[in-house]
């Protein structure tokens, strides 16, 4: 249990601590993870595959690609 | 034509993505070592000197490193979007390794990572310096099985179609992880990232030197950095020779291309320098019979030794790759006689006419049918693809681009091997900060976008070299792409294309502002 502490006060002491440099960095990969998943996954990365349901459907769907 | 279009919009993408990751991995994949060194100098000497030079640095690869965070997992929505029937085609290659991989890189960064950057004060100085080395290591690692997998595509080994489900299957996971193709491939990526870090280290601290600013932390900066450079460049330019050697076995189109070698021959000359002409072509074209070259310098018997360790050994040309007919041996030592284009086409026929009588059989119930099918497919199955290629033209990449980049990568191997011994003669002999040199400085500035050209070179000629495959002699890129509107694909190729350009401004103007405020 003091360990767990131990750990999140490492941890929550050094987000709090922070540089400003820390800061910026940590809101440019946080902005580029919202604009990856909730915006180009979401509206632009449609797996193609996404219809079928099953692994069989998907197979079947690339053999057809395949050997038309 | 609407193939077409999709299919180069999607490798424009594709290449687009893949470039800009490969901006920053390679900085992320040497600095942590070169940080690693300062910091045990540190350690071992208590000199508080190393310590704040190994913050400047650190500080640097932070925001190098927060830049290239998660620009690789674009790649992957790439491939489930654009690229379905290649992604589901290869199977477990892509599967659970990479992910393994994904969740230890994701541990050992968020433990050792948070070490190094909030731990100064709060652990030892040992566990600090393990932190820094284990980040280091921990980085080139995750770097493992993703160049496996690329090397998997540029040599399928170990590996089994399984025609029920159209997923290759790993038979033979030793031979995956142990193919030549991909040690070497591991060991010249990350040593190119150990170069391109020093040529980094080096221009910064010139940077400084020039305005006469932390004088000491640029001098100790650049002894460290040549030294690790030239070491690594030398095991770089190894593995580029094997590189080469494995590329004739494996995939000897992309060595003709890199040449710009069309007609075979024994004791075949290396180009050194070259302007390839325009309207050469391959047999059976109008400019067939046109000189290869304007201009050429060479060396003697080099690339006949280069691709098969004998100075007389014969290494074929496009034209010999596409009509077939010379004795070949493979890269497990098998020689036989090479099937032509034609031949090949009609085996990858077979196999996919193949795939489909299996399917119509299976439906039927049939299983003695299914299993001629099958012993059809097997048979054929090492030239599967090339059902897809319409012309033997369809074959040959983009003979230019690759031709100048093998070249560009190959003279700059060169140029830095004279820049290393250049600072470590300068730096040793206490020249570097006599003014009557700083040319010498200026030379290490202009290395930095020259390292960063040579790196990217480096993938140019390994990805557009072995175009049209995606998995080598499998999967051809028209076979691969997914049937999705080009209109989308153009969308998001503009879309990225403006994204990248918008984060790669951010990141340098962040750097350059932590470079100018020096050592803290
Ligand atoms: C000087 C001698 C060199 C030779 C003979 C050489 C050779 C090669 C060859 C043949 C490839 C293609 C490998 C493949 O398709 O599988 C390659 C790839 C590559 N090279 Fe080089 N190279 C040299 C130097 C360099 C230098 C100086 C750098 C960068 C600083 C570099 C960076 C790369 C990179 C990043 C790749 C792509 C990864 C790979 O396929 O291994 N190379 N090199």
């Amino acid at each position: 249990m003091e360990r767990l502490r131990k750990i999140w006060l490492f941890y929550y002491e050094g987000f709090r601590d922070m540089s400003s440099l820390g800061r910026t960095l940590w809101i440019v990969v946080l902005l580029k993870l919202f604009i990856m998943f909730a915006v180009l996954r979401v509206f632009f990365f449609r797996p193609a595959l996404a219809d079928c349901e099953t692994d069989a459907e998907k197979s079947q769907a690339v053999i057809e690609n395949l050997i038309k | 034509m609407l193939l077409t279009t999709l299919v180069d919009l999607s490798r424009w993408q594709f290449a687009l993505t893949a470039m800009y990751h490969w901006l920053f991995v390679p900085l992320t994949l040497g600095l942590g070592f070169l940080i690693a060194f300062m910091e045990t100098r540190y350690v071992m000497t208590g000199d508080e000197f190393w310590k704040r030079t190994t913050k400047f640095w650190m500080k640097l690869f932070a925001v190098n490193f927060a830049m290239g965070v998660a620009t690789g997992i674009i790649l992957e929505f790439e491939f489930g979007t654009n690229w379905s029937n290649y992604s589901w085609f290869v199977g477990d290659i892509f599967g659970a390794p990479l992910a393994i991989e994904g969740i230890f890189a994701f541990f050992m960064e968020s433990t050792f990572f948070a070490v190094m950057y909030f731990g100064w004060n709060k652990v030892s100085k040992k566990a600090h310096l393990v932190s820094t080395w284990l980040t280091a290591i921990g980085t080139n690692l995750s770097a493992v099985w993703i160049l496996i997998a690329n090397s998997w595509m540029q040599y399928p080994v170990g590996m089994e179609f399984n025609p029920d489900t159209a997923r290759s299957e790993m038979t033979d996971f030793w031979a995956v992880v142990s193919s030549p193709v991909a040690i070497n491939k591991f060991l010249h990526s990350v040593t190119n990232g150990y170069v391109l870090a020093s040529v980094f280290v080096i221009a910064v601290s010139s940077w400084f030197l020039l305005r006469k600013r932390e004088t000491l932390l640029a001098r100790k900066s650049i002894r460290v950095a040549s030294v690790f450079g030239i070491i690594s460049l030398a095991v770089l330019i190894g593995t580029g020779d094997g590189s080469a050697y494995n590329v004739a076995k494996v995939q000897p189109m992309k060595l003709a291309a890199m040449e710009g070698l069309y007609d075979g021959s024994e004791k075949a000359p290396l180009v050194a320098v070259g302007i390839l002409n325009p309207d050469k072509d391959i047999v059976g074209e109008d400019g067939a019979d046109e000189d290869p070259y304007l201009f050429e310098i060479s060396f003697p018997n080099m690339l006949s030794f280069l691709a098969t360790r004998q100075a007389d050994g014969f290494v074929p040309g496009i034209n010999d790759i596409i009509e077939g007919g010379y004795e070949f041996t493979d890269r497990e030592g098998n020689t036989y006689i090479e099937p032509s284009f034609v031949e090949k086409k009609a085996m990858g026929t077979a196999a996919v006419t193949a795939l489909a009588d299996y399917q119509t059989a299976k439906q039927a119930g049939d299983t003695q049918a299914m299993a001629q099918a099958e012993a059809v497919l097997e048979q054929n199955f090492d030239y599967f693809g090339y059902h897809y290629i319409e012309e033997p033209e369809d074959l040959v990449p983009n003979v230019p681009l690759v031709f100048y980049a093998f070249h560009i990568m190959v003279a700059l191997g060169m140029f830095f091997i004279l820049l290393f011994v250049l600072y470590i003669v300068f730096e040793w002999k206490n020249l570097i900060v006599s003014d009557k040199h700083k040319w010498l400085l200026w030379l290490g500035i202009i290395s930095l976008p020259l390292v960063y050209i040579c790196s990217q070179s480096g993938w140019i000629v390994a990805e557009v070299g072995r175009q049209p495959w995606t998995i080598q002699n499998l999967l051809p890129v028209n076979a691969a792409v997914s049937g999705v509107e080009p209109g989308n694909v153009l969308t998001t190729l503009i879309i990225f294309a403006v994204l990248f350009t918008a984060m790669l401004v951010v990141e340098i103007s962040i750097m350059l502002k932590q470079i100018k405020k020096g050592g803290e």
